[in-house]
């Protein structure tokens, strides 16, 4: 890992550590803690994303729909079949990934707007089958009493033990992401990006990365899943539906989406103003949303991540 | 057994390839003998680059055979064609332009490593050394070609003359058998292209067989062994860069007919 990646993680990790000190004993802001868990959970989907857009240069409208396979998968082993959450967890990871496969490989011969569409009605369909298999999912209503987690005799039902929970799996996460993108694979993918042609020229096989990292993609949606069923006990298909996966990729392009860490940002910031700072907009919140998109694709396309060396560069006049 | 040669290493037969209604390739066929320079020249729109394109793999020939070493490879997938030892440059310069120098010389490496995603992802042992090795001879690949003092930008921030080199240097550090070079020399500048001419003949002292389509014709006479001259799809002329230099069809092909004015 270089020093810039090496910087950041320590940095990343002192602001983990410290946010629960800052914020725990404010009333005003103590529920932040709960926000950042869901900071956490769609930090883990959108790493995967990243590696999808921004880095292998494809895109998928439909990841809302692996988060709710994972999240399916482990709320229906657990209250129907009294599974392990960690089995089901594990279980949730093969049944996603699977699906992930089959899916990916006709879909990703595609290209652009027709592989957008591609993943759309998938996610498309995944939602209908929440919504219609009553006897499984629960229908429309869904289905809660879904356990929480514990760990070795210990509940994790405290948002403190949670939060460390989470965001241990996204440090993990991030540390695996990063060693792939500065590795043969990482170049694989980035160089299918920049020339598919070429690249097949050096012998990548471009249709098989696409797909690895779109079913790695599904395996990190999968997981947050997981934590999301146990973290709020309650399932229904709203929470996984078309604007989410819009949301999601939303989440990389305004954070950038070149850079696993503007995924982290951009996860970071709508999370929060989703969740507690736009609410003074009630219903027009979406209005402010769309502003913001527009405003970064505008004046800052390589996302927030660019915003101090886009400065700099001002900075020196070039 | 026929009495193939043995020296035959490339071998294109009655290669035929169309675009909707355009014939882009109408029954081509030509060999190449190990260790030689091979030039394919013609007119713009001849057909080369598609060629070259259905060589490797880019888009399939609609008929024809291509064969490599003895190896039928028509048809097949670029990757598995590089895997075979054919690599390749592009005429409107195909580099990873948002990668660094050396990155794009690495990924030349795909085909010679191993490491999957769960060796990478944990960074095992015997993944880093590997990188290591990588690292190592993509270094030298750039030293080859002179670009070792670049290894750190930005590949798209380089001019056009070393974004060329870069993109011989990726096709070599795949060890291939044959390269081919699709204009090496064009936007290039007399001195530029000199320096050229010393690489592709350094090239083939690796014992690397370097077929070149080029419009540089002082270059192209100066270091091909043969020449294969097409026009509108086809193969009108084929030898020595003597012979083929004062062949009528190919003067034709290049000056248009001769016109007489005094009728006029």
């Amino acid at each position: 890992m270089d020093r810039q990646n090496r910087n950041r993680l320590v940095g990343l990790i002192f602001f983990l550590v410290l946010f629960p000190v800052l914020v725990m004993n404010v009333g005003a802001i103590g529920h932040y803690l709960d926000v950042m868990i869901f900071v956490g959970i769609y930090s883990l989907i959108n790493m995967g994303l990243s590696l999808l857009m921004g880095y292998a240069g494809q895109i998928s409208l439909g990841h809302a729909a692996f988060f709710g396979l994972g999240a399916y998968t482990s709320g229906i082993l657990c209250t129907k079949l009294s599974l392990s959450p960690w089995l089901a967890m594990f279980a949730g990871v093969a049944i996603t990934a699977l699906i992930a496969y089959i899916v990916g490989v006709p879909s990703l011969k595609l290209k652009g707007h027709y592989l957008a569409m591609a993943t759309l009605g998938f996610g498309v369909i995944v939602y209908i089958f929440f919504n219609e298999e009553v006897a499984l999912t629960g229908g429309p209503s869904g289905f809660s009493d879904i356990p929480g987690l514990t760990i070795m005799g210990l509940n994790l039902n405290n948002d403190l033990y949670y939060y460390i929970l989470v965001w241990s799996l996204v440090l993990l996460t991030l540390i695996f992401s990063l060693n792939v993108i500065n590795s043969r694979i990482g170049r694989a993918l980035r160089s299918l990006h920049d020339s598919e042609v070429a690249a097949a020229a050096m012998g990548v096989e471009t249709s098989r990365f696409k797909v690895i990292i779109f079913v790695l993609s599904a395996a990190y949606a999968s997981i947050a899943g997981s934590l999301y069923t146990h973290y709020v006990g309650f399932l229904s298909p709203s929470s996984f539906d078309l604007f989410l996966s819009i949301k999601l990729v939303m989440m990389v392009v305004v954070g950038g989406m070149h850079n696993i860490w503007g995924a982290l940002l951009g996860t970071w910031l709508l999370t929060f103003l989703g969740n507690e700072w736009l609410h003074v907009f009630h219903d027009f919140d979406i209005l402010v949303y769309g502003a913001i998109l527009l405003a970064i694709v505008m004046f800052l396309p390589e996302g927030l991540i660019d915003l101090t060396p886009r400065m700099r560069r001002l900075w020196k006049g070039r | 057994m026929s009495s193939e040669n043995f020296n035959t290493f490339l071998r294109v037969e009655d290669l035929r390839k169309s675009f909707g209604g355009v014939r882009a390739l109408k029954g081509l066929s030509f060999t190449v003998n190990s260790g030689m320079i091979k030039a394919i020249i013609g007119p713009n729109g001849a057909g080369k680059t598609t060629l070259f394109n259905v060589i490797t793999g880019v888009f399939p020939p609609n008929t024809g055979s291509i064969a490599f070493e003895g190896v039928s490879i028509d048809g097949r997938k670029s990757g598995e064609i590089a895997r075979l030892g054919v690599s390749r440059t592009f005429q409107n310069v195909e580099i990873f332009s948002r990668m660094t120098v050396l990155e794009n010389v690495m990924v030349g490496r795909h085909i010679q490593s191993r490491a999957g995603i769960i060796s990478t992802g944990f960074r095992l042992l015997r993944m880093r050394r590997e990188e290591r090795q990588i690292q190592e001879s993509a270094m030298e690949f750039l030293q080859f070609v002179g670009l070792e003092h670049r290894a750190g930008e930005l590949a798209g921030n380089l001019p056009l003359g070393e974004q060329k080199l870069l993109e011989i240097a990726r096709a070599l550090a795949t060890e291939p058998k044959i390269l081919l070079l699709d204009e090496p020399a064009g936007g290039l500048n007399t001195r530029e292209t000199e320096g050229l001419a010393v690489l592709i003949h350094r090239i083939l002292d690796k014992g690397i067989t370097v077929v070149l389509v080029e419009h540089d014709m002082n270059l192209v006479m100066d270091i091909s062994d043969e020449i294969v001259v097409m026009n509108f799809g086809e193969k009108i002329a084929e030898g020595k860069p003597k012979q083929v230099k004062n062949d009528p069809l190919v003067i034709k092909a290049y000056l248009g007919e001769e016109v007489d004015y005094s009728n006029l």
